[in-house]
C-alpha cells in the first residue's frame, strides 16, 4: 500500500506560500517558486522534514545519516516544473513496521515529496474535455509517502492499517490525515494468488479513494474482479485503476504496459541533507505515547470501542488521561469524551471536564444542563461551577417541590396514570416526558421514584 | 570631458567624479546610451534597452549622491545577460520560447547590485539558454566582436562581454556554466570572473545546468570586477546552494601582489590540443611578467582533463533536459494553443520555440538519464567529476593558483564553427574544469595575437576568490595592460 499524507506545516515544501484551505479560490496560494517560473529555486521546509522524521520514527524506521532529494521527470499540465521533487534512492527513512492487532505490517520507506497542482476539466473526462483549467494552490504542498511491504492480506487489514496510520499521524502531530480533505490518499496495489500458492499474480493499483469505507469497498471489488477474470480464463493487466464512488466499481485509468521512465537524478538545487543524530534522538524522545500503546492501556478500563476512539487522537487521549488523573471515574469521563467532546472537536481543559463530570455525577445539574455548560465552558474558558452559578442551573431536588410537580403530572395524565396502575410499566415514560417538559431541571431519578411512590 | 571619455572610465574613476560633482549620473548614463545608439547597430550586444528602469535608477542615484550617502555603484551603468530575471523586464534566455516573458520578480544578484546603486541600461544577447560559445545560438541574432565585427565575441555571455568591451556599459553580468563568462571575456579583451559555486545566489538565473551555473561580473579592471563580485556575494535564503561565507572576503588581501606565490601551470592546459601559437606566446609572456613580479611558476598536472569535456557534455545536458521541461507553453512564453491535444501542444511549442543546439542538448541529456543508460552515462560522468575535483585538490597542494590560457584560440570568424558542434564544444576545454570542480576563475586581458585579445585564466581553490583576484590584479599592474575600449567603427 502506498499512502500519501500531507505533512502538517504552515507553508509549502519549497516556498513560503501558505497551505490553502480546500475551498480557496484557484491560484491564490502561489508564488514564482511553486508556479515553477524560470529562475526560481526550491528551499526545503524544515517543518516538513521534521514531520516526516517523526512519522518515520513512530513507524520504527531507520533514519539514515544522509538523505537527498531527486527529480522525477515527467510532463503534465499540473506539474509546473516538468519534474516533481521527490526522493529516490536515499529516502528520509526505511525498514520500519506498524502493528495492527497481532499483525506486523512492514514499512518499506517513508519519504518526502511535493504535491502537484489540480486540473479542472470543463466537459467530461480528460480526453473528452473541451477545456482544462490548472489550479496550482496544491502544487508544492509537502507530502509524505508511506510505502508498506506486501503484508496486507485483505480489505479488512488494509482498512485497519490505514486507520491505525491515521491515528498515529494525528498523535505525533505529523498530519491531520483527513481522507475527505485529501490530506491522506491511499493507493492499494492489489494482486491475488491461488490458495496454497506463494506466487502473487499481476497487480493493479487503485486510485481516487477518499474514505476508509471506499478503501474497503474498492479492494473488495477489485479482488472479486480479478478472481472472476482469472477463473473465467482471462487475465489481469498491470494498470492503474480508478475507484468510482458513484458506480461503486473500479475502472481502467492508465496502462502500465509501457512503464514510464522518470529519469530520476539527484536534485542539484538542494544539497544532500545530513541528518544530525542529536536532532533525531531529540525527536525520538519527544514522540508522544503512540496510539497502540494508549489503546492497550485504555482497553483495561474502558469498553473497546471507547478505547479505540479515544486512543485514535492524541488530544482526546490526553484529555482522558489527565481528567481521570484528577480522580473522576473512567467510565463517566470516557462517556463524556466520546459523546460530547469528540463530535464537536473542541477540547476543554481537563480541570473543567473533571469539574463538569463531577457536577453531573453528584446530581448538582442534569446531563442536559451539563452539555450546555460544557459548550459554554469551551467557548469562554470559564469554569463549569462559575457558569452553573451564573445561570442558576441546578437540579430541582427538593422533595416538597418535586412532590407538587409529580402530583401535577398525575392530575394532567389520567390515562397514563390508569395504565400504569393497571400494570403497564411503560406508561411511566409518558409521565416522565411530561414532567421533563414542565421542569427540565428536575432531578429525573428522584422524580421518577416519587411518581412511583405516589402511584403505588 | 567628452562623452567618449565617460564611457572609458572605471568604477573607481567614475565614482570619484560623481562624488566631486564633476559629472552627474545622468551624464554618465546618457554617454553610454548614446554610445549604444551609435555602436550597437554594429555590435548587437543588446537585445533590449530598459529606459523605464534606468530613468528611475538615475534619479535615485542622483538623489543619494546629493545627500552624500551614495552607495558604491551609484550611477554606474550596468548591462544584464538575458538569463537573469528582472521584474517587469522582458527576460527570454536568448530564446524565442520565452518571447514576451516578464518575470514578476528580480533575481538576488541583480537586486543586490540595484541596491548598491547600479543603473541597468538593458538586456544583453547570449546563446539560447546559455548553450554555446559564440552567441551565434541566440534565438534573435548573433553578437559581433567589437575588435573585429566579422568575428564572434565568444559565449554564451557574448553580449555582456561585447557591451563592456565596446564601452556600451561600464560593467555587466554574465553566467558561467562551462566558461561562458571567462571565454567571452578573453575573446573581447575584458575582465570576466566566475565565482566559486555557491558564492553568488542563483535565484533569478534561468537555469541551464544547476550544479555548474554561477553568476559573475564583466568589467574593464580587476578592481571593478572584485567590487561588483563582493557586492553580490553572500548567503541568500532563497538559494539552498548559496554559502553563508561573507561576500566581502573575496577582497581579502587581494592587493598584496604575487611575490612569493606559487603559480601552477598544468601541462595538460599549457599544451592543450588546438592551442594557437599566438595564444601560447601571449601566455608565455604573461608567465614571464608574473615571474618578474615575484611569483614562482611550478609545473602541475590535471591528469583527467581529457575526460572533462565528455563528463561536462553528459552532466550539463542531463540537468538542462530537466530544467527546460517547464517550457511547455502552459503557463508562460510561446504557446501553440491550436494543437489537438496536450502532447501535441508540448511538441509544437518546443519544436518552434527551441533552437537546434538546445534541442540537441535536451535530447542528449534525456538519453543520458534514461533507464538503462543512467549508470553508463550520468553516473560515470559524476565519477569523472569527482576525479577532476581531486586533480585540482592535488594541484593546489603544490601551488596557490593555477594559470593558463582562457581559450585555446582568439575570436573566430562568425559561422566558422556553427556546422560542427564538437569544435564549438572544444572552446571550453580550459574553462569547464573549473565548473566541474566548482572553483573560482577569472580571465584578464593579456595582450593580443593577430591583433585580437588573448585572455589569461587564473583558477583558485574553493572560496579562493581573493587569491584569484590577487594574481589577476598583480598581473594587470605588472603588465600595465588595462582592458581597453574597442573603437569599433
Amino acid at each position: 500500500m502506498e499512502i500519501h499524507v500531507q505533512a502538517r506545516t504552515r507553508s509549502k515544501m519549497f516556498c513560503g506560500c501558505a497551505i490553502a484551505e480546500l475551498n480557496a479560490p484557484p491560484n491564490t496560494h502561489v508564488c514564482e517558486v511553486c508556479l515553477g517560473l524560470p529562475g526560481v529555486l526550491p528551499v526545503p521546509n524544515k517543518a516538513a522534514v521534521e514531520a516526516c522524521l517523526k512519522t518515520a520514527l513512530a513507524l520504527n524506521c531507520e533514519i539514515p545519516r544522509h538523505t537527498k532529494f531527486d527529480r522525477k521527470n515527467y510532463m503534465y499540465p499540473d506539474l509546473p516544473k516538468g519534474y516533481q521533487i521527490s526522493q529516490y534512492d536515499l529516502p528520509m527513512s526505511r525498514d520500519g513496521f506498524l502493528e495492527i492487532g497481532d499483525r506486523r505490517v512492514r514499512i518499506r520507506r517513508v519519504h518526502l515529496e511535493e504535491d502537484t497542482g489540480k486540473l479542472i476539466h470543463a466537459g467530461d473526462k480528460l480526453h473528452k474535455a473541451w477545456e482544462s483549467y490548472v489550479d496550482l494552490n496544491r502544487a508544492g504542498v509537502p507530502l509524505m509517502e508511506i510505502v508498506s511491504e506486501p503484508d496486507l492480506r485483505s480489505a479488512d487489514e488494509a482498512r485497519d492499517y490505514a486507520m491505525e496510520l491515521q491515528a498515529l499521524l494525528r498523535t505525533v502531530g505529523a498530519s491531520n490525515a483527513d481522507m475527505e480533505k485529501g490530506q491522506m490518499r491511499a493507493e492499494p496495489n492489489i494482486s491475488i494468488r491461488r490458495a496454497g500458492s506463494e506466487e502473487l499474480g499481476v497487480k493493479t493499483e487503485l486510485k481516487n479513494i477518499n474514505s476508509f469505507r471506499a478503501l474497503h469497498r474498492a479492494i473488495t471489488f477489485e479482488v472479486e474482479r480479478q478472481r472472476q477474470a482469472l477463473e473465467s480464463g482471462g487475465k489481469v493487466v498491470q494498470e492503474t485503476r480508478g475507484w468510482s464512488e458513484s458506480e461503486q466499481r473500479t475502472f481502467p485509468q492508465r496502462s502500465k504496459e509501457f512503464a514510464e521512465d522518470y529519469r530520476y537524478f539527484p536534485e542539484p538545487d538542494i544539497p544532500p541533507l545530513e541528518l544530525d543524530r542529536a536532532w533525531i534522538e531529540q525527536l525520538r524522545a519527544s514522540l508522544p505515547e503512540l496510539p497502540s500503546v494508549t489503546r492497550e492501556a485504555l482497553k483495561k478500563e474502558l469498553p473497546a470501542a471507547d478505547a479505540v476512539l479515544i486512543a485514535g487522537s492524541r488530544d482526546l487521549a490526553d484529555l482522558y488521561q489527565r481528567t481521570v488523573a484528577r480522580g473522576v471515574p473512567p467510565a463517566a469521563t470516557a462517556n463524556w469524551i466520546v459523546n460530547e467532546v469528540a463530535p464537536t472537536g473542541k477540547i476543554p481543559s481537563p480541570e473543567n471536564l473533571a469539574e463538569l463530570v463531577r457536577l453531573v455525577l453528584d446530581g448538582a445539574i442534569t446531563r442536559e444542563q451539563g452539555r450546555s455548560v460544557l459548550m459554554e465552558s469551551v467557548e469562554t474558558g470559564r469554569t463549569p461551577a462559575e457558569i452553573v452559578a451564573e445561570h442558576g442551573y441546578a437540579q430541582m431536588s427538593d422533595e416538597s417541590e418535586l412532590r407538587v410537580l409529580a402530583q401535577a403530572v398525575i392530575d394532567a395524565n389520567p390515562k397514563a396514570t390508569a395504565d400504569f396502575r393497571a400494570g403497564r410499566k411503560q406508561a411511566m415514560q409518558a409521565l416522565m416526558a411530561d414532567l421533563r417538559k414542565r421542569a427540565p431541571h428536575a432531578n429525573a431519578k428522584a422524580a421518577s421514584e416519587l411518581l412511583m411512590k405516589l402511584l403505588a | 570631458m567628452t562623452a567618449d571619455d565617460l564611457t572609458e572610465l572605471t568604477i573607481k574613476e567614475a565614482a570619484r567624479l560623481l562624488r566631486l560633482g564633476s559629472i552627474s549620473a545622468s551624464d554618465l548614463v546618457t554617454a553610454h546610451v548614446e554610445r549604444i545608439e551609435r555602436l550597437d547597430p554594429h555590435v548587437k550586444a543588446f537585445l533590449r534597452l530598459t529606459p523605464e528602469v534606468w530613468e528611475k535608477q538615475v534619479e535615485e542615484s542622483e538623489r543619494r549622491i546629493r545627500e552624500g550617502n551614495a552607495p558604491p555603484l551609484a550611477g554606474i551603468p550596468l548591462a544584464v545577460k538575458d538569463v537573469l530575471c528582472v521584474r517587469g523586464v522582458e527576460t527570454t534566455a536568448g530564446s524565442q520560447i520565452l518571447r514576451g516573458f516578464k518575470p514578476p520578480y528580480t533575481g538576488t544578484a541583480v537586486a543586490r547590485l540595484f541596491e548598491a546603486g547600479a543603473v541597468m541600461l538593458g538586456v544583453t544577447n547570449c546563446d539560447e539558454f546559455a548553450m554555446g560559445s559564440s552567441t551565434e545560438n541566440s534565438g534573435y541574432f548573433p553578437t559581433r566582436n567589437p575588435w573585429d565585427l566579422t568575428r564572434v565575441p565568444g559565449g554564451s555571455s557574448g553580449g555582456s562581454a561585447a557591451a563592456v568591451a565596446a564601452g556600451e556599459a561600464m560593467i555587466s553580468l554574465g553566467t558561467d556554466t562551462g566558461g561562458s563568462i571567462r571565454q567571452p571575456a578573453a575573446l573581447c579583451g575584458v575582465v570576466g570572473m566566475k565565482p566559486t559555486y555557491g558564492r553568488v545566489s542563483r535565484y533569478g538565473l534561468i537555469a541551464f545546468a544547476s550544479s555548474l551555473d554561477q553568476i559573475g561580473p564583466f568589467a574593464r579592471s580587476v578592481d571593478d570586477a572584485a567590487l561588483v563580485l563582493s557586492l553580490m556575494s553572500g548567503l541568500d535564503p532563497l538559494d539552498a546552494t548559496s554559502s553563508d561565507r561573507p561576500g566581502m572576503e573575496v577582497l581579502n588581501n587581494f592587493g598584496a601582489g604575487v611575490k612569493g606565490m606559487r603559480l601552477g601551470v598544468p601541462r595538460e592546459y599549457y599544451d592543450v590540443k588546438g592551442i594557437e601559437p599566438g595564444v601560447k606566446a601571449a601566455i608565455d609572456a604573461a608567465l614571464f611578467i608574473l615571474t618578474r613580479a615575484g611569483a614562482e611558476i611550478v609545473d602541475v598536472s590535471l591528469p583527467h582533463t581529457d575526460y572533462g569535456l565528455a563528463a561536462y557534455y553528459i552532466i550539463a545536458p542531463a540537468e538542462c533536459s530537466s530544467n527546460l521541461a517547464r517550457f511547455d507553453g502552459v503557463r508562460y512564453g510561446l504557446s501553440e494553443v491550436d494543437a489537438a491535444n496536450i502532447t501535441d501542444e508540448y511538441l509544437q511549442t518546443r519544436r518552434k520555440g527551441f533552437g537546434t543546439e538546445v534541442r540537441r542538448r535536451v535530447m542528449l541529456g534525456t538519453y543520458a538519464l534514461s533507464s538503462g543508460y543512467y549508470d553508463a552515462y550520468y553516473l560515470k560522468a559524476q565519477k569523472v567529476r569527482t576525479l577532476i575535483k581531486r586533480d585540482f585538490d592535488e594541484a593546489f597542494k603544490r601551488c596557490d593558483a593555477i594559470v593558463s590560457a582562457t581559450s585555446p584560440t582568439v575570436a573566430f570568424p562568425i559561422g566558422s564553427k556553427t556546422q560542427d558542434p564538437l569544435s564549438m564544444y572544444l572552446c571550453d576545454v580550459l574553462t569547464l574544469g573549473g565548473n566541474l570542480a566548482g572553483l573560482p576563475g577569472i580571465s584578464v586581458p593579456c595582450g593580443t595575437s593577430d591583433g585580437l585579445p588573448v585572455g589569461l585564466q587564473v583558477l583558485g581553490p574553493q572560496w579562493g576568490e581573493n587569491v584569484v583576484l590577487r594574481v589577476a590584479r598583480a598581473y594587470e599592474e605588472a603588465s600595465e595592460t588595462k582592458a581597453e575600449v574597442a573603437s569599433v567603427v
